[in-house]
């Protein structure tokens, strides 16, 4: 299994749960939505699967490797390793270039292919646009950037964070039909956070957050 | 309606109370560092102004003889023919190890004195035949009764607090006693009350000229340069600290625009708010000001007594080190706090006017786009152009500091393109990813750091370019006195007569005897000293000619040809192959120009056959011995012993030099003190940009964070991201503050005293400089760096929540 939650506890500072014995597994190559109302803790949870918070019990395992028991450079290891996260707002680097903001994460993670790089930007329709900054680009075009940076280090886990949320129906679906066929190529396995039904009934699985609880 | 507007605007401050205190520490800084110059400026105005009235100068009509003293028979004369006039003598008087200013007057004739009329209300009035007869009394300021005390061989001491300081006030019989020039008199002070019908001065005294008060040239006209320089160091720290005033209001306008539009969106109106942003503006502008004004006074109180020192020394100008407050300087200096607040303000204050009410709010629209780069660089090279425009068309010292002024601004605002495009060339050339991000996240922070970098390039250049100024004028100075001082020891006899004695004694016993004899004239160039000359290798071989005709020696030791000063030279354009009318009957050929510091007036050197011609009586209790070194201090010990001379009238030629250098440090000890307090105000800059930009950085830091790297690894980038743009800012002072330092040396100072330097290079004051500025940069970064170091993960994700 490449990634399990197992009765995974979260609560904020003022000790009010955000997530109470959440458990999940997730195996290569396979995708899976989880859905939920806002406030649920669907983005926390995320965010404790790509190591980029801590928890408060339970046990989260990802590829072998038990998060508990990392430190914060072992964290930041696997998050530039085995892990890419695409969010609602693109998060890109304001002040590279689209071409140095495809291959950073990849160059971070001292896996970057070009020739990789190069398909992944002619696949998304960036050719164009290399040169660029992201502050010049539309909605679409930066999650495009967004989505290359993170399949350009060839992770074996996606994170996806609303990836369409800022974006409208056509580019929407030009985004997803991208991430979808992307992640099918390189048989990564994808928990993709969203609101939307339509989009869940796209993945192979699915998983609902209510209150802090997986239901 | 105002109410709650005032209230939800000051609110955004009480958010951000390190913004509020960074405003307020900028505004007092920069009417500080202005504030102390300009009180130590009006401190010694008015003290000039006050020993003026204390000693009724420059409120009469003078007489003088533009080729030296006035003979005790012409005036004669002019009594006799009816004009009313006051005979005055004066000249510096050694008192122990000190050099004091003597005015002997005609106790009699010469218009009321306060200090006379404090003397004669005291409790124990002094009997007028007490001052007018022998031994007569000497005036003093109070800071000299130490000085007197215990003196026997001086007449007794009265003293006023109604005496400029250092300065002794006597009858002009005891002045003539104490100068050793008797019959002589400096000149005539044409009294108010004269007889209808008078002989005009030119039937009694045709070699005489009479000067109005507002021709006669006064110490507050003299020092002018000095202030100016003053005042034009005090104008960049100023202008440093208004770097900082601008880069915090226009963050804080623009972290406010989202406020200002939800306002607008609430019904009051554009006029209302600038209205009240304005208010807002001139109240932190007065708090700003007035702890300004504390600071400033501090500063002033510290620094006086070092300036009071230099200008009694430069220009024998009667400065007290006592600092008073004036109203005047509070009101100026909290008008300069609301001028230059409102000036770094005016921009933030004008976009804001303009801000349309339903475009987007966004930090990035405020500042550091391509085209606001553009227009910065555009400017600064207007003002580089306009600069030197001006100069060259202008000339003088003011079109100086506006060509000055112009180069350093220019280049300021050219920083922001220079390093872009630098930065640029860097990105390009990174191999690394994170070497790649880092020169990137650089060039993107430049917008925000501009300004302080601005104010770093400014200050660091005034540092090179002063320090390499006061350097070169060191080794210069040091260089000259090695010239200039070359006798084993110096002499000051008590009379002429005892002058002759020691002579006479000393001559079979040493290898020279080069007397020091000089007359001052009040010559049509303004104040001159002559002095006079022996045949002696000691010239030919030492003295620091910078311009001279051949056998430049022979012509003017044989009384054809005169040497004169730099400061003369230059001020009145004359070179060797020029003449020089000394006296009526004596034009003599300029044949060569020396090299004279530490003193703004104009000098002269002829023979002392030439001397004794153009100015009989010169007085010679001075001179130089030369013999071996070895033999000196026991050569000292027994002129003393056997002439019965105070240890301080046989002075090595060690403790000459060491004395002058003394001088030389004092004088430049307010420039230093400026310059590291200018220093300092710029790394306050950089500190406070790197905190107010702080919030903004979390989104460019997370991304990268959240793929991969540590957040000691980014806090590790952070302090090397404020050390790499304050190194390349240092490398880009340094030729700026060499073009500073030129301009200094070779313009400024040419204006200013009448002198031009080498310049010297100095790569181990940059080094030590650079790595300051490192140290400065690391510090200002440091804070920072340690907040991202520990910033919980719950922050850093937060710039990815999507309802952010």
């Amino acid at each position: 299994m490449l990634l399990t939650i197992d009765r995974v506890q979260k609560a904020y500072p003022g000790g009010r749960p955000v997530l109470q014995d959440v458990s999940l597994s997730l195996d290569m190559g396979e995708t899976l939505a989880l859905t939920g109302e806002s406030g649920s803790g669907k983005s926390t949870l995320l965010n404790l699967a790509a190591a980029l918070d801590g928890f408060d019990g339970g046990e989260i395992v990802l590829d072998g490797v038990a998060l508990s028991s990392l430190n914060d450079p072992g964290r930041a290891e696997l998050r530039r390793q085995k892990v890419s996260l695409v969010f609602q707002q693109f998060n890109l680097i304001p002040s590279l270039t689209v071409d140095q903001n495809l291959s950073f994460h990849a160059r971070l993670a001292g896996n970057c292919d070009s020739d990789w790089i190069s398909h992944l930007a002619q696949r998304l329709g960036l050719g164009d646009l290399l040169e660029r900054y992201p502050e010049s680009l539309s909605g679409g075009q930066q999650q495009r950037v967004a989505i290359g940076r993170a399949m350009a280090a060839k992770p074996k886990l996606l994170l996806a964070d609303e990836p369409t949320g800022n974006l409208d129906e056509t580019a929407s679906s030009v985004v997803l039909d991208l991430m979808f066929s992307l992640v099918a190529d390189t048989g990564a396995a994808l928990l993709l956070v969203t609101h939307s039904q339509d989009i869940a009934a796209r993945l192979d699985r699915r998983a609902h957050l209510a209150n802090g609880r997986i239901t | 309606m105002t109410g709650p507007v005032v209230q939800a605007l000051l609110s955004h401050w009480r958010r951000h109370w390190l913004q509020l205190a960074t405003l307020l520490i900028g505004i007092a800084l920069a009417t500080g560092l202005w504030s102390a110059v300009q009180a130590i400026n009006s401190e010694a105005r008015s003290s000039y102004a006050r020993a003026n009235a204390q000693l009724s100068v420059g409120q009469l009509d003078e007489i003088r003889d533009p080729t030296g003293y006035i003979s005790l028979s012409r005036y004669v004369d002019l009594r006799r023919s009816g004009w009313q006039v006051a005979a005055v003598l004066e000249g510096p008087v050694r008192i122990g190890d000190r050099t004091l200013r003597l005015m002997g007057v005609d106790m009699v004739a010469y218009p009321a004195l306060p200090a006379m009329t404090q003397l004669e209300q005291s409790d124990t009035p002094p009997e007028p035949s007490e001052i007018l007869t022998a031994p007569g009394r000497l005036l003093i300021s109070p800071d000299l009764i130490d000085l007197f005390d215990g003196r026997d061989d001086l007449p007794p001491i009265l003293v006023s607090s109604a005496l400029p300081p250092e300065f002794i006030l006597t009858d002009i019989g005891v002045a003539e006693r104490l100068l050793n020039r008797s019959g002589q008199i400096s000149r005539l002070v044409v009294l108010p009350d004269q007889p209808g019908s008078l002989p005009p001065l030119s039937e009694i005294a045709p070699e005489l000229e009479r000067q109005s008060p507002t021709s006669q040239i006064d110490t507050a006209q003299l020092t002018d340069s000095f202030h100016l320089n003053l005042s034009a160091f005090g104008l960049l720290s100023f202008a440093v600290g208004l770097f900082i005033v601008h880069g915090t209001v226009g963050l804080a306008f623009a972290q406010r625009r989202g406020m200002i539009r939800t306002l607008r969106a609430l019904g009051v109106s554009m006029r209302r708010l600038v209205w009240i942003t304005l208010a807002e503006l001139i109240m932190f502008a007065l708090i700003g000001g007035i702890l300004g004004l504390v600071i400033g006074h501090l500063i002033a109180a510290a620094l006086l007594p070092d300036v009071a020192v230099t200008l009694r020394g430069l220009y024998g100008a009667p400065v007290d080190g006592q600092l008073a407050l004036r109203p005047l300087w509070i009101v100026s200096g909290l008008a300069m706090a609301l001028g230059g607040t409102l000036l770094a303000s005016g921009h933030a204050l004008w976009r804001l006017s303009r801000m349309p009410l339903l475009a987007s709010p966004g930090l990035q629209a405020w500042g550091g786009q391509t085209n606001a780069r553009r227009l910065s660089a555009l400017s600064g090279l207007a003002l580089i152009i306009g600069g030197l425009i001006v100069f060259f068309s202008a000339k003088g010292l003011i079109a100086g500091f506006v060509m000055l002024a112009g180069i350093l601004t220019g280049t300021a605002l050219l920083l922001p393109a220079i390093l872009s495009v630098l930065l640029a060339k860097f990105v390009r050339r990174a191999k690394g990813p994170v070497t790649q991000w880092v020169w990137a996240d650089m060039r993107a922070q430049l917008p925000g750091l501009s300004l302080a970098l601005m104010a770093l390039l400014l200050a660091l250049a005034a540092n090179i370019g002063v320090g390499t100024m006061v350097s070169s004028f060191r080794l210069t100075f040091i260089g000259w006195l090695d010239q200039r001082l070359t006798s084993e020891l110096y002499v000051t006899a008590s009379d002429n007569e005892q002058a002759d004695q020691i002579i006479d004694w000393l001559a079979p016993q040493v290898d020279a005897v080069l007397p020091i004899r000089s007359i001052e004239l009040a010559h049509e160039t303004g104040p001159l000293f002559l002095y006079g000359i022996i045949d002696d290798d000691t010239y030919r071989q030492n003295w620091p000619l910078i311009a001279s005709n051949p056998n430049v020696w022979d012509s003017v030791l044989k009384g054809g040809a005169v040497l004169i000063n730099e400061q003369l030279a230059r001020r009145e354009n004359l070179w060797p192959g020029d003449s020089l009318m000394l006296a009526p009957r004596h034009t003599l050929e300029i044949a060569g120009v020396y090299s004279d510091y530490g003193n703004p007036t104009g000098q002269a050197i002829v023979s002392m056959a030439m001397l004794d011609l153009v100015a009989p009586g010169a007085a010679s209790r001075r001179f130089g011995i030369r013999l071996s070194p070895d033999r000196a201090t026991e050569m000292a010990q027994t002129l003393r012993d056997r002439f019965d001379l105070p240890n301080s009238s046989v002075v090595h030629q060690a403790a000459m030099k060491k004395q002058s250098l003394a001088i030389f440090e004092k004088t430049f000890v307010i420039t230093s003190a400026l310059n590291v307090l200018t220093l300092g105000v710029a790394g306050f800059a950089i500190l406070t940009s790197l905190l107010t930009l702080w919030t903004q950085r979390l989104p460019q830091i997370a991304p990268v964070w959240s793929l991969g790297m540590t957040r000691s690894r980014l806090a590790q980038l952070e302090l090397l991201r404020s050390i790499l743009l304050a190194a390349l800012t240092a490398c880009l002072a340094l030729p700026l503050g060499l073009i500073l330092a030129w301009i200094l040396l070779s313009v400024i100072n040419v204006q200013a005293f009448g002198w031009q330097l080498p310049m010297h290079l100095f790569p181990a004051d940059w080094i030590r400089l650079f790595l300051l500025t490192l140290l400065a940069a690391a510090v200002a970064a440091v804070l920072p760096a340690w907040r991202l170091r520990r910033i919980p993960p719950a922050d850093l994700l937060r710039v990815f929540a999507n309802e952010r």
